[in-house]
């Protein structure tokens, strides 16, 4: 389905943010929530995982639905996870877009990556 | 080092112009000395310029800088081995504000107003000023413990309330703008006039200014309360001005100087009822100088082209900014002040703006005795303190005020008497009102003169007051104060024809005085509350720590007998 | 050892009544703090030592050897990025200003990718503001628009703002009507008097027609504006005249979203509109406990508070083209030092992606993805628990951060300080050799 993707803070995101290799914060920062209504119509249960993409990228979440999210929107915490889908053009002002980005989301069986998986494929990332 | 054979202006020790050797030792003039020689044969020499009411650091210089970059792009400068980069005009950022002062031959400079709770950014800032000495005047004029002071009639924990405050603040004196007016912004609210009572306190603006000037004698503070007057910056608002000035004439000054220094005279001598029929009082406010003799003021004067008006006068700069559909920032500070800081442009063609321009010289040329007034702009309220030339050359010639007259709106003429005042101030008075008096009126012993004993801080000027006109040949009176020739601050020649050879770090004066044990535990009960209750911060936090006044200049003053045990 | 009135360095809250028990030099407990300022306080895993990449390998060094190849990267590179700076305390900050200007590089904050877009805003429309203590004396109405504090500052209701009694409010959150504007029920929501649900990238439309309602030109406002009915908006725009003292929080909600800064201008102009009617303060919730003070000490001494480029020996500011993000975007900087910020974590990965082509000097006391980048890494102890130093609260408040217990670990201030020493050193007789 066509969405909305919001990315932003959260509690659990904050405290696990000064140790970030951390399992805690793979946890805090990779899950996607949905609208209950849309989580029911993607068919998605506990355990199973959505594939969000968009033309920047994509990566798979967790999933979780949150009765305080409208139908259409899609809510990430920021992060690297989150950061595949946001575009690097900054409007002319200095922030990229972190909200409001255009995605889609599809049901998946695929594993989250961990977070030394995310960074596999840039650059020098080998420590 | 010695100064040869310069033209020497020292009013405070009756020099006015004589040829003279100025001899330097250890940071300080001496009567005899060897060492490097500085040739000033035939220049004028005078005194390091000393500015007692200028907005340098602090919350609202920096709010200045971050909303106007467009001011900030201006007078960008590269790094130099020596120098930091410069930027702005209205709002310089710190490393220029220090070598813009020295390149004129200023070698002192106090901000004129700090709150308490904010007072450690006006310290980080300060100390990023290179070269001058300066210090900071302490807010008090809104202050919940103040007022309460004030209405229960508690003088002596008024006292220890300012003792306080000037310790956490590291403060030079006590500044007072817009007594209860402050207090009620904080619900959008001002007061009228001296007698309107501040909301929720019980106390009028009249008893908030007397209070704090008595317990300021009783302090023995060096410096008197500096007060900006309520309803600053509106028509007909000199009776105000002549009311509070009234107000205070029978309190007896603790020091030789005022019982009250005026802020920028200039914005409260206004006459009319509206912008419409807007005209200058200044003759009557310089006469009222010229009859009393426990007041002084500073000019405020206000010069063409760009400003940024910045205030602890909230309620005033949301006035500017609705009248100028500018962008406005306003900062309340909790239990303490209020401010604002919007930017202006003052037109030649503005009739109003023609008759502030005007006011601020009458009222410097109508007023007798120049030991009463300050030159200054209330930088960067009426001009960038790099203006200070223009004013000088105006003051000094009359032809000069007549060909910009010319310039300026036709009806001008029929709402200032400026255009009859044949007055020309000569380098003495000049000398006394950007140096000498300045000094003597903030209480700095040190500053201001050249007798044995001062601070070395000597400015020596690409002219030569025997030859040249000042009057008729004026560009050259603007051009030579602009750049000195050489700057000598604490001994050391930190700038010559504009180039600043070196930047030592200058020192940060503040007041330390002593009260009666008993009353401070009195105090404390009060603040204790105050802390637990209502500010947001805690009384541990507080406090300006020493890391913030790296070189300090602590001059003692209090309402003991200073020699006495038990100062607390 | 029990130590009272300590400055947490977590959120721009910058609550300063922590308590921390410290025993054998280390933090045992704190108490008071929110589960953010606790997780930074009580401190864990650590770099344990500099490293700088050999053979594509991470390898322990020396501090000096360190500094050494940093100050060589920066100096050999032609627009060397200094990023980060909010977390790290202003004497630091200042250390980075100089830096920056001897490499004739570019020193940017986290601002640029937070609350920028809220300082270009202030640059259109200034910033009518108070203390936090303002807040909490005498606001009756707070308006949560675009942020979450439950999630993102969690005692500023409690310290600040809609539950805190003050003079003038001594019933506390009872006293108080709050409002809250977001595109999601977040948990700040829940407690709202009034949530506004509002289309995604739609704030702009939305202010401008509470502008036009609160000047009493309504006439003009269509039917419906954002997904909101034009009823609602003549309701709030009522409901907020009607506070005797309003205080607007902004977030992220308004600086991300389509519009960016101009969302801003436009709350700064509605607030000042406001205050034709009414008593109305705005800020902005910044989020890091320093990011205020990087913005602070760059304008005092640079003229501009963030995005600032020396490459010409004068301080140049245009962002947009000038912040972190856009010089990255663009491939027009050439190295970077990463500072008390994660810019792997939080730029985009397109960015990221570019950023790891280039030589990356980190100083952070904790391993993050920016490590995965480095060339250089630099473990320094933490302001606030190891370091002592000055940091600005969101609304401009400066407080001293305590240094709580001893540590190995250098400062930021004196990592810079010896980077800074390095460059003056080698500059000259550096031979620099091509990426």
């Amino acid at each position: 389905m066509k969405a909305i993707m919001i990315s932003g803070r959260t509690l659990a995101q904050g405290a696990g943010c000064e140790c970030k290799m951390n399992p805690d914060f793979f946890k805090a920062v990779s899950i996607c929530s949905l609208s209950e209504g849309d989580y029911k119509s993607l068919g998605l249960t506990d355990g199973k995982n959505v594939l969000v993409k968009n033309e920047f990228g994509q990566a798979v979440f967790f999933a979780r639905a949150d009765e305080g999210l409208p139908p259409g929107i899609i809510f990430i915490p920021m992060g690297p996870w989150a950061n595949v889908l946001v575009g690097p053009d900054t409007g002319g002002c200095g922030p990229p877009q972190y909200k409001g980005v255009e995605v889609e989301v599809l049901p998946t069986d695929e594993p989250v990556l961990d977070v030394r998986e995310l960074f596999a494929g840039i650059g020098r990332a080998k420590a | 080092m010695i100064i040869k054979g310069g033209i020497v202006y020292d009013p405070a020790n009756g020099v006015f112009g004589d040829e003279m050797d100025i001899c330097v030792e250890n940071g300080r003039i001496v009567e005899d000395a060897k060492g490097e020689e500085i040739d000033a044969r035939g220049l004028l020499v005078m005194p390091g310029g000393v500015d007692a009411h200028t907005h340098i650091a602090g919350k609202k210089v920096n709010t200045g800088r971050v909303m106007r970059p467009d001011d900030s792009r201006l007078g960008a400068e590269p790094k130099t081995a020596v120098c930091r980069p410069s930027t702005g005009y209205t709002v310089p950022n710190c490393y220029a504000m220090g070598y813009r002062y020295v390149r004129m031959g200023y070698t002192t400079a106090f901000e004129a107003a700090t709150p308490i709770i904010e007072a450690r950014h006006t310290h980080e800032e300060l100390e990023e000023i290179p070269i001058l000495d300066k210090g900071a005047l302490t807010l008090f004029g809104n202050n919940w413990e103040v007022m309460e002071c004030v209405r229960d009639k508690d003088l002596s924990k008024l006292a220890a309330y300012i003792a306080w405050g000037l310790r956490a603040s590291r403060g030079y004196g006590v500044k007072v703008v817009n007594p209860g007016g402050g207090e009620a912004w904080g619900f959008g609210a001002n007061v009228k006039g001296l007698h309107d009572p501040v909301p929720n306190f019980d106390v009028t603006p009249a008893e908030i200014i007397h209070g704090l000037a008595e317990a300021n004698e009783m302090l023995r503070l060096p410096h008197s309360i500096h007060l900006h007057f309520n309803n600053t910056g509106k028509p007909g608002n000199y009776t105000t001005a002549l009311e509070t000035l009234e107000l205070l004439k029978d309190i007896k000054p603790s020091r030789m100087r005022q019982v009250i220094h005026v802020a920028h005279m200039q914005f409260s001598a206004y006459g009319g009822t509206s912008w419409r029929d807007f005209e200058s009082k200044a003759p009557v406010i310089a006469d009222y100088f010229n009859q009393h003799n426990h007041a002084t003021m500073d000019l405020g004067m206000l010069l063409f082209g760009s400003a940024t008006t910045m205030t602890a006068d909230a309620p005033l700069e949301y006035g500017n900014a609705r009248l100028t559909h500018n962008k406005w920032s306003n900062h309340d500070i909790e239990l303490e002040e209020s401010s604002g800081v919007v930017p202006m442009v003052y037109f030649r063609k503005m009739l109003v703006n023609a008759v502030q321009w005007a006011i601020g010289l009458e009222l410097a040329l109508l007023t007798k005795d120049p030991w009463k007034v300050l030159m200054t702009t209330d930088h960067p309220n009426g001009s960038p303190f790099v203006n200070y030339p223009e004013v000088v050359s105006l003051l000094m010639s009359k032809p000069k005020r007549d060909a910009e007259m010319a310039t300026l709106h036709e009806q001008l003429p029929k709402r200032t008497t400026l255009g009859s005042i044949e007055r020309e101030l000569d380098w003495s008075e000049i000398a006394v009102m950007t140096r000498a008096a300045p000094a003597k009126i903030l209480g700095l012993g040190d500053k201001g003169h050249l007798g044995p004993g001062a601070d070395a801080d000597i400015s020596v000027y690409n002219l030569r007051p025997e030859e040249v006109d000042a009057s008729a040949d004026h560009q050259l009176v603007k051009k030579a104060l602009a750049v000195a020739k050489y700057t000598i601050k604490s001994g050391v020649l930190v700038s010559r024809d504009g180039e600043i050879l070196a930047t030592p770090d200058g020192r940060t004066f503040w007041v330390d005085a002593s009260v009666p044990q008993a009353d401070i535990d009195r105090l404390m009960i009060d603040l204790q509350e105050k802390f637990e209750k209502y500010y947001s911060i805690k009384l541990s936090n507080y406090m300006v720590q020493d890391a913030y006044v790296p070189n300090p200049v602590v001059i003692k003053a209090g309402s003991q007998d200073l020699r006495s045990e038990g100062v607390a | 050892m029990i130590l009272e009135d300590v400055v947490c360095s977590f959120c721009g809250c910058l609550c300063d009544d922590l308590v921390a028990e410290v025993e054998e030099g280390k933090v045992k407990r704190i108490k008071r703090a929110c589960r953010l300022g606790s997780s930074k306080m009580m401190g864990h895993g650590r770099i344990k030592a500099p490293m700088v990449r050999k053979d594509g390998e991470l390898k322990e060094v020396s501090y000096q050897e360190a500094y050494d190849r940093a100050a060589e990267i920066l100096l050999c590179a032609k627009k060397p990025l200094l990023y980060g700076w909010a977390s790290t305390v202003c004497e630091a900050q200042k250390k980075g200003v100089l830096l920056a200007e001897e490499v004739a590089g570019v020193i940017d904050s986290t601002a640029t990718v937070c609350h920028g877009p809220s300082v270009i805003g202030i640059e259109e429309k200034g910033l009518p503001g108070a203390t936090l203590g303002q807040v909490k004396n005498r606001a009756d109405m707070i308006v949560f628009w675009g942020c979450n504090p439950a999630e993102a500052h969690p005692r500023h209701a409690l310290r600040y703002s809609s539950n805190v009694p003050g003079k003038f409010t001594p019933e506390g959150r009872a006293g108080r009507k709050v409002v809250v504007v977001d595109v999601r029920e977040t948990r700040t929501a829940k407690n709202a008097d009034k949530f506004v649900l509002i289309r995604p990238g739609s704030d702009y439309e939305v202010i401008s027609a509470l502008r036009m309602l609160v000047a009493g030109k309504g006439d003009f406002v269509p039917d419906e504006v954002g997904g909101i009915p034009k009823t609602v908006l003549a309701s709030l725009a009522d409901f907020l005249k009607s506070a005797k003292f309003g205080a607007v929080f902004f977030g992220l909600g308004i600086t991300h979203s389509r519009g960016r800064y101009k969302n801003i201008d436009n709350a700064l102009s509605l607030v000042a509109e406001l205050n034709a009617h009414t008593k109305f303060v705005v800020m902005p919730m910044r989020g890091h406990y320093n990011v205020t003070g990087i913005g602070q000490v760059m304008a005092w001494e640079t003229g501009f508070p963030m995005s600032v480029d020396f490459a010409r020996g004068a301080a140049y500011f245009n962002p947009g083209e000038t912040a972190a993000c856009d010089l990255l975007a663009r491939h027009d900087t050439d190295a970077a030092l990463i500072i008390a910020a994660d810019a792997a974590s939080n730029f985009p990965r397109p960015t990221v992606e570019y950023l790891a082509r280039i030589p990356v000097i980190q100083i952070d006391p904790y391993e993050n993805p920016t490590t995965l980048l480095s060339e250089v890494v630099i473990p320094s102890a933490i302001s606030g628990v190891e370091a002592e130093g000055t940091a600005y609260r969101m609304d401009g408040m400066a407080l001293r951060m305590r240094k709580l217990v001893d540590t190995t670990y250098p400062s930021d201030e004196e990592i810079l300080t010896n980077i800074i020493e390095s460059v003056r050193r080698q500059r000259g007789t550096i031979g620099c050799t091509e990426a």
